[in-house]
């Protein structure tokens, strides 16, 4: 018997990891809102698996609840929408990673409330188990908590459906292993790795497909008030230690090899 | 007055990790610099006596413990039932935990249960004032942050291998049992094993003073106009052998591999280090055939001393992201540390 899952994807935007960035005082990133954006890589991946799955569960359904600047989110939906088939819940607030994970996952769960014929034995909720901005790991075990999901995993790198639809999950635990469990089945909160599946290509009929509901559910994208309260930051700073990198050239392969030798066996 | 709650979980044999002696290391720094505050410490497993033991010449007023065969595993549910009744018993404040794949998974939402908290990765507690503050970092470790609140209980997780481990000695403690109901909803996730590599194709070594970093270069086209993957991965396991360093990848070289090329078949995306992969520690680090874009370099953030070889004189690695950089031919390089390596034997 196979489930038609419920799969919502929490994921919000961040800089382009190739950009350079600088704190300001707030704090704040230099130029923020000018700063080309991607969706968080980690909830990414999320929902690539997430999309993956409804394809093999048929009668399920991909949500991606994303709360960003609605400028940013719709620059960033132009891409991902040719990605994966989902439907966009948008909340419009800070994508900041000097924001409270604990205001984020309020907003996320409210949002993740008003869903209709939401149903917990069919519910998973799907993340990026670490954002590229705050980098915490917070947010989702909020928002499952919030949800009364009690079931949680973190540094999923791999989801299998049991034919007794137990859900099997591989998690990353230290040493490079990977911790194995059993889930009997839904509600369950995934915090995803990298998983398995590479970035699928752009698919422009998806993207139009997508399109023509990310663009009213952007229009009707709810403020959601973010904050730090309770935060104060005494100081943001750059690592102060820029190398004086020595560039050795003419150096024979022998004794570089010599020197590399000598440089790791001593001290 | 501020309680802090140094919270540890034991590993399988019954013992404390390192990570939880940095934690308390950690807390004791709080506890010397918060006047009037008070140190204890809960602990979470399936028998904690010996754990307790293992550190009671510590100046901790009082142990609290949570234990029984379901909190032997890792698992949300009954890590988070543990945690919260703990915190609660304690009537913590401030709880300080290492964090570990464990803590790190459940920690953030016992916060939430307590009206509280979390900040993970914390690499380095304060005080300003008297009052409790905590370094971490913001953008994939691009920039750091000192910073304090005024929340409570407030989580502090302490990122393994960035404090100095507590050395407090052993003696006999006496470890106050709290108990906890566990609903059914506890008891869906069943903990059913650990998947690792072989032994001898373990590649990821935390405790390694050599991070051993191996980028795409290895499997382009050389000089000669073609590639020599199979020679590449002699060389690199050959290394790792004699020298037991760690391996890391570029995501780029850990992407071939995931994408079912026959590549380098030990490389997975566990190895990554980066943006989107690991930020280990390691004393030193040896980057080889790989570009040193910064998205690659940010996971380099606590290696101290780092060398490159790359072909390119004008990789990312020379604009002040290592230390040394031989502008050389990897696979001619590593050959001859091997044979040095070997000489050595
Ligand atoms: C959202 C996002 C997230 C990312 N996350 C990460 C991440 O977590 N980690 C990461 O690594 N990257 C990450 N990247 C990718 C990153 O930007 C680079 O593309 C990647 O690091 C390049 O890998 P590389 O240096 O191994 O390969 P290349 O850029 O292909 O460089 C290969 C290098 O090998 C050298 N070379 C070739 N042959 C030899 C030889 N015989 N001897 C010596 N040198 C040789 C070349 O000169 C070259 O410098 C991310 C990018 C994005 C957009």
């Amino acid at each position: 018997m196979s489930t038609a899952y419920q799969i919502i994807v929490c994921g919000s935007v961040v800089p382009d990891p190739l950009q350079t960035l600088e704190p300001i005082t707030g704090p704040a990133l230099k130029n923020e809102m000018m700063l080309p954006a991607v969706l968080d890589p980690w909830a990414a991946h999320a929902l690539f698996e997430a999309a993956n799955l409804a394809k093999t569960a048929p009668g399920s359904k991909v949500w991606l609840v994303s709360l960003g600047p609605k400028a940013k989110l719709q620059q960033v939906m132009m891409t991902v929408a040719q990605k994966a088939p989902f439907e966009l819940v948008a909340l419009d607030g800070s994508a900041s990673g000097f924001t409270e994970a604990a205001d984020v996952a309020a907003a996320l769960a409210d949002a993740i409330k008003t869903i209709p014929g939401l149903d917990m034995a069919r519910l998973l909720v799907f993340g990026g188990w670490e954002s590229a901005s705050r980098g915490a790991g917070v947010t989702m075990q909020i928002v499952g908590e919030l949800l009364g999901i009690v079931n949680q995993f973190q540094g999923v790198d791999q989801l299998t459906i049991g034919a007794d639809g137990s859900l099997e999950i591989l998690e990353r635990i230290e040493g490079g292993k990977h911790q194995i469990s059993k889930c009997v089945g839904p509600p369950a909160v995934l915090g995803w790795a990298t998983g398995n599946l590479p970035e699928p290509p752009n698919n422009p009929q998806i993207g139009m497909t997508n399109m023509r509901a990310i663009m009213p559910a952007l229009q009707k994208a709810k403020p959601a008030k973010i904050g730090a309260g309770g935060i104060k930051f005494t100081s943001v700073s750059l690592p102060k230690q820029q190398r004086q990198t020595k560039i050795v050239k003419d150096a024979s392969d022998d004794e570089i090899a010599k020197e590399l030798v000598e440089w790791n066996t001593n001290g | 007055m501020e309680t802090i709650l140094v919270l540890v979980h034991t590993e399988a044999d019954g013992s404390l990790a390192k990570s939880a002696r940095e934690a308390l290391r950690a807390a004791r720094t709080l506890n010397k610099a918060i006047a009037g505050s008070s140190l204890v410490v809960g602990l979470v497993g399936e028998n904690v006596q010996s754990a307790a033991n293992s550190i009671s010449a510590s100046p901790v007023m009082k142990y609290f413990g949570m234990t029984g065969a379901d909190f032997g595993q890792s698992r949300y549910s009954t890590d988070a039932a543990a945690a919260e009744a703990i915190c609660k018993a304690a009537n913590a404040t401030i709880v300080v935990a290492p964090a570990t794949s464990r803590w790190a998974r459940v920690l953030p939402g016992v916060a939430q249960r307590l009206g509280g908290r979390a900040d993970t990765h914390v690499t380095g507690v304060s005080d300003a004032d008297g009052k409790p503050s905590i370094n971490r970092w913001y953008y994939r470790q691009r920039m750091e942050a000192v910073l304090t609140r005024t929340q409570r209980p407030w989580f502090m997780l302490i990122d393994p291998g960035s404090q100095t481990a507590c050395d407090c000695g052993a003696g006999t403690a006496t470890v106050e049992m709290v108990a906890v109901n566990l609903s059914d909803a506890c008891k869906r996730t069943t903990v059913v094993g650990i998947r690792e590599p072989k032994a001898d194709q373990q590649t990821i070594r935390p405790d390694a003073k050599l991070l051993f970093v191996a980028g795409a270069g290895w499997t382009k086209k050389q000089s000669d106009g073609k590639t020599h993957t199979d020679d590449a991965a002699k060389i690199i396991l050959e290394f790792l052998n004699k020298s037991k360093a760690s391996l890391g990848g570029s995501k780029s070289v850990v992407d071939l591999s995931g994408e079912g090329q026959a590549v380098l078949p030990f490389m997975t995306h566990l190895n990554q280090i980066g943006q989107t992969g690991a930020t280990p520690r390691h004393p030193k680090g040896l980057s080889t055939c790989c570009h040193g874009e910064e998205p690659h370099a940010v996971g380099w953030r606590f290696v101290s001393e780092r060398r490159a070889v790359n072909l390119d004189p004008n990789c990312g690695w020379a604009r002040g992201k290592a230390d040394v950089l031989y502008v050389a031919d990897a696979f001619e390089v590593m050959r001859k540390v091997n044979a040095l390596l070997a000489g050595k034997k």
